[in-house]
């Protein structure tokens, strides 16, 4: 291997840390475009009465203003899902109802941002302000109903009930979950709480719009899902996909935030109306408050065990919720089920899951996307049950995971085995420090896909070029996580040329070949499988050319990635071969394509621990170490894999310990700025935090490469709050564990 | 008014009100790598160097830096560059969007710290956010790239 599980630098990293100006909004910074924002409800539920913008029309600027009677009445759904998409189609661009703190109620063009902001405080509303279901415990079968009228749903397996404020709902067994409890010695339940976690990417939402000189309305967007984008678009406004465009340049960061189509849709809707260019960008108030979240979710696990820890059930209650609008509600809460019973594989388990609407923000796709609630929960409880029963929490799943199998690549109790050594677990006892601080650690496991089995497909192309280098064209979405010099390692590696022989494109939806876009840890293992069809056929075809222009049988000839050789000896260079193939000797353009779904998705494996010191006086917690134990298969960029781990566990810390959401009884959100609401810096996380790797095959992935991308995300919380504990003896089953929830837990009882 | 900035070595006039942040200011004359990532000067990634020392653009009136010396990351691409290869090294930019306010804080620190420790390091950079990296990475290629510079 020349280039793949080799630590390959970025091939657009120099750029990126230069400064170069590739982002959406420096794309069109300086131009003429219209500024877009949108005036939102300061109510949580409301019916709009009248709005008058007779006054903020006549501001000098004001380009338009449009209200719910303005936009087609199409529903749909934001949720970046292949079609037909499990979400329902329960919105449109403004609606007479506004349903959330934030909902937007007009949106307003201007010349500039001082007269659109003028504008939007001369707009006058009338609401008829209604009581709100803010409290998504209370959701469930209440008298508020967030959707009166029933939405378009494509599958009615999804359990809608809107009757019920059930956006979804559903059930999943296997195993004699009853039997497992009654042949129990040992059983407990207990409830955990997970908050509906900020993405806080630093770059926030932002698009812009423009016809071009072809008369099509172009989209640039800092989006995970252009393709996703482009048909949301073309429904949403009535509009031909083919008069439709969508670019994506630089991303800076998304972390499942951009998966849905938070603000395409007002600068589309704009340019079409006033012919004019376009563009929004959201405030940092607007991307955190107003945009999606983690679904926040209540988890009831009652697990069963005899006394020797082996595990005989686990019964799993979820209340999630989804907010004022259902994207991405079947399927989220789905992973608490997908990627968790698959890990106890032996033990009988059960899951009812009812994901409830409320009058808050919306929940949506991020990083682990339910499988980090689930972990949360289940790990917890594993964690609780090992105490009760005065066992290691290693020991118990030793004797209760997955083992090793033909159908699983890797090998969790392996990342187990690692970790303790590593970290050496045995030795870590609770330690008093003498200064009202104390230590200890704990430990979690988890797992997630690669790719989306049976549904999601990546597709590649590759053009021969004039020159004898190769465009490698891709859907998939670079957000920061590297895709596009990983995937570019993998082309070069198949078509033995040096990686600068390989130009990136990506992704343009007129240029790029269909990909469903960067979610569910599908860049290496799904689109990279597309890109090794496509290098593989290029190969085939290069050879076919020569053949014809050499005047050779195909099987005599032989490709090297610098030349195309006879068994004679004679020889044309790929360059050669290139300029006669699209020459008027060949009439012959190469481009071939891959495209490729997995029939499963092999999940990558984590072992964590932590360490942290608590201070018992008030609550305050720091991990002070943290190791993760990681089995991705073979990793293709073992560099850029170690970053994605680190960066999910600055991740996870910060569910963990200190991003707090609190929603006030108006349902307006408290942090919505980076200063309430506590990302970790870089003085909370400290050099202490460690990443190895458990290598394994995958069959079925590219060079025998899992996925990386959100398993890294799942263990941190699970593993501190059981390090906590046993600290301090007292369990908070909320995230986060703030210093105030943990004091409070220590000296109340 | 008319303010008058020296931005990388280059003198700039440019026309504008009074209320308007430099941030602002700088992206309208073109230096596109100042970026906004928050309203509350709390992300760092709009860092430019004023006088050399490391300042929050979002929060600075243009005014304030009427006739200062103001450096941005086009104006250090050889040094960024530098460093660059070392972050690089780490897989240590992810999406690159705080880059630029990161890698002029780190050009301030080693200015005014030769020989920094770990916490040093950390708590000069501490206001710098990223969301992608964990950090880690980056304190590596911090250290590996002072360590070369000293060479």
């Amino acid at each position: 291997m020349r280039f793949v599980n080799k630590e390959m630098k970025k091939i657009d990293g120099i750029g990126l840390i230069t400064g170069k100006p590739f982002y959406t909004e420096d794309l069109v910074a300086n131009q003429e475009y219209l500024i877009v924002k949108l005036l939102r409800s300061p109510h949580a539920y409301a019916k709009i009465k009248s709005i008058d913008i007779t006054i903020a029309l006549k501001v000098p600027g004001v380009e338009g203003i449009y209200t719910y009677k303005d936009v087609p009445q199409t529903m749909f759904t934001l949720a970046g899902q292949s079609y037909p998409e499990p979400s329902p189609y329960d919105r449109k661009i403004l609606d007479e109802y506004v349903r959330y703190v934030g909902d937007p109620v007009a949106i307003v063009a201007a010349v500039d941002e001082e007269s659109a902001e003028k504008a939007m405080k001369l707009i006058k509303v009338e609401y008829e302000v209604l009581e709100a279901v803010v409290d998504y415990e209370k959701a469930l079968d209440s008298h508020i109903l967030v959707h009166k009228d029933r939405a378009h749903i494509n599958y009615d397996t999804i359990g809608y009930d809107n009757k019920r404020n059930l956006a979804s709902s559903y059930l999943q067994e296997k195993g004699d979950v009853e039997k497992g409890f009654s042949e129990s010695e040992v059983i407990i339940e207990n409830t955990y709480y997970t908050q509906p976690q900020i993405h806080a990417m630093m770059e926030t939402y932002r698009s812009a719009s423009y016809f071009d000189v072809y008369g099509r309305l172009t989209v640039i967007s800092s989006t995970q899902i252009p393709f996703h984008v482009r048909r949301h678009l073309a429904r949403a406004l009535d509009y031909p996909s083919s008069k439709i465009r969508v670019i994506k340049p630089k991303l800076g960061g998304g972390f499942g935030g951009k998966q849905t189509s938070v603000c395409e849709i007002y600068t589309a809707f704009v340019t079409l109306k006033t012919g004019k260019p376009s563009k929004i960008i959201y405030t940092r108030k607007e991307t955190q408050a107003y945009s999606n979240t983690r679904h926040g979710m209540r988890l009831t696990v009652k697990i069963g065990s005899d006394r020797e820890g082996n595990i005989k059930a686990i019964d799993i209650k979820v209340l999630s919720n989804t907010g004022a609008y259902g994207e991405h509600a079947p399927t989220v809460t789905s992973l608490v089920v997908y990627k968790t019973f698959p890990l106890y594989e032996k033990v009988p388990m059960r899951c009812k899951a009812d994901i409830v609407y409320s009058n808050t923000m919306v929940g949506g796709a991020f990083r682990g996307y339910g499988a980090t609630q689930g972990t949360f929960a289940v790990e917890s409880a594993v964690n609780e049950l090992a105490h009760k029963l005065g066992m290691d929490p290693t020991e118990i799943r030793m004797k209760n995971l997955v083992d090793q199998s033909e159908t699983v690549s890797g090998d969790i109790k392996k990342c187990i085995q690692i970790g303790k050594e590593a970290f050496d677990w045995k030795n870590r006892k609770v330690v008093d420090m003498g200064n009202g601080k104390v230590r200890a650690s704990g430990m979690a496991v988890t797992m997630q896909g690669s790719g989306i089995a049976g549904l999601d497909t990546g597709s590649a192309t590759v053009k021969f070029h004039d020159s004898g280098d190769f465009t490698l064209m891709i859907g998939v979405t670079d957000m920061g996580q590297g895709c596009d010099t990983v995937l570019t390692q993998m082309a070069a590696e198949i078509l033995e040329v040096p990686m600068d022989k390989i130009v990136l494109n990506a992704a343009d939806t007129d240029v790029s070949p269909y990909d469903p876009g960067a979610y569910a840890s599908s860049g290496t293992y799904v689109t990279g499988n597309a890109v090794i069809i496509a290098c593989e056929k290029m190969k085939k075809e290069i050879l076919a050319s020569a053949s014809k222009l050499m005047n050779k049988d195909i099987d005599e000839l032989q490709y090297t990635g610098e030349y195309v050789e006879a068994k004679d000896g004679t020889r044309l260079t790929l360059k050669e071969i290139a300029i006669r193939s699209v020459g008027f000797e060949g009439k012959n353009q190469i481009t071939t394509t891959g495209t490729w779904g997995g029939e499963n998705s092999p999940p990558p494996f984590i072992a964590s621990f932590a360490e942290v010191e608590v201070d018992t006086l008030t609550g305050e917690t720091n991990v002070v170490d943290f190791l993760s134990v990681a089995d991705c298969g073979t990793p293709i960029n073992p560099a850029l894999a170690r970053v994605q781990v680190e960066g999910g566990i600055a991740q996870g810390i910060g569910l963990a310990l200190t991003e707090e959401i609190t929603i006030d009884k108006n349902g307006k959100l408290l942090q919505d700025t980076l200063m309430q609401y506590k990302i970790p810096s870089r003085k909370d996380l400290g050099p202490k935090v460690e990443v190895l790797f458990s290598y394994s095959n995958e069959p079925t992935g590219p060079f025998g490469a899992k996925s990386i991308g959100e398993v890294v995300i799942n263990t941190p919380a699970p593993a501190i709050a059981d390090a906590i504990y046993k600290a301090t003896k007292s369990r908070v089953r909320s995230l986060p564990i703030t210093s105030e929830k943990l004091f409070w837990e220590m000296y109340s009882k | 008014m008319i303010l008058t900035l020296n931005v990388n070595g280059r003198k700039r006039e440019i026309s504008i009100s009074p209320d308007e942040y430099l941030l602002d200011v700088l992206r309208k004359l073109g230096y596109l790598s100042v970026k906004r990532g928050c309203d509350t000067g709390s992300c760092g990634l709009c860092t430019v160097l004023v006088e050399e020392k490391p300042v929050l653009s979002c929060s600075t009136l243009a005014v304030r830096a009427q006739g200062k010396k103001i450096t941005t990351i086009e104006g250090c691409q050889e040094e960024a560059k530098r460093f660059a290869e070392f972050m690089a090294a780490e897989g240590a930019e992810q999406c690159g969007y705080c880059a630029p306010g990161f890698t002029l804080t780190v050009l301030a620190l080693m200015k005014e710290n030769e020989n920094p420790t770990d916490e040093e390091i950390l708590h000069y950079l501490n206001g710098n956010l990223c969301r992608c990296s964990g950090y880690i990475s980056q304190l590596r290629a911090i250290k590996n790239f002072m360590e070369a510079e000293k060479r």
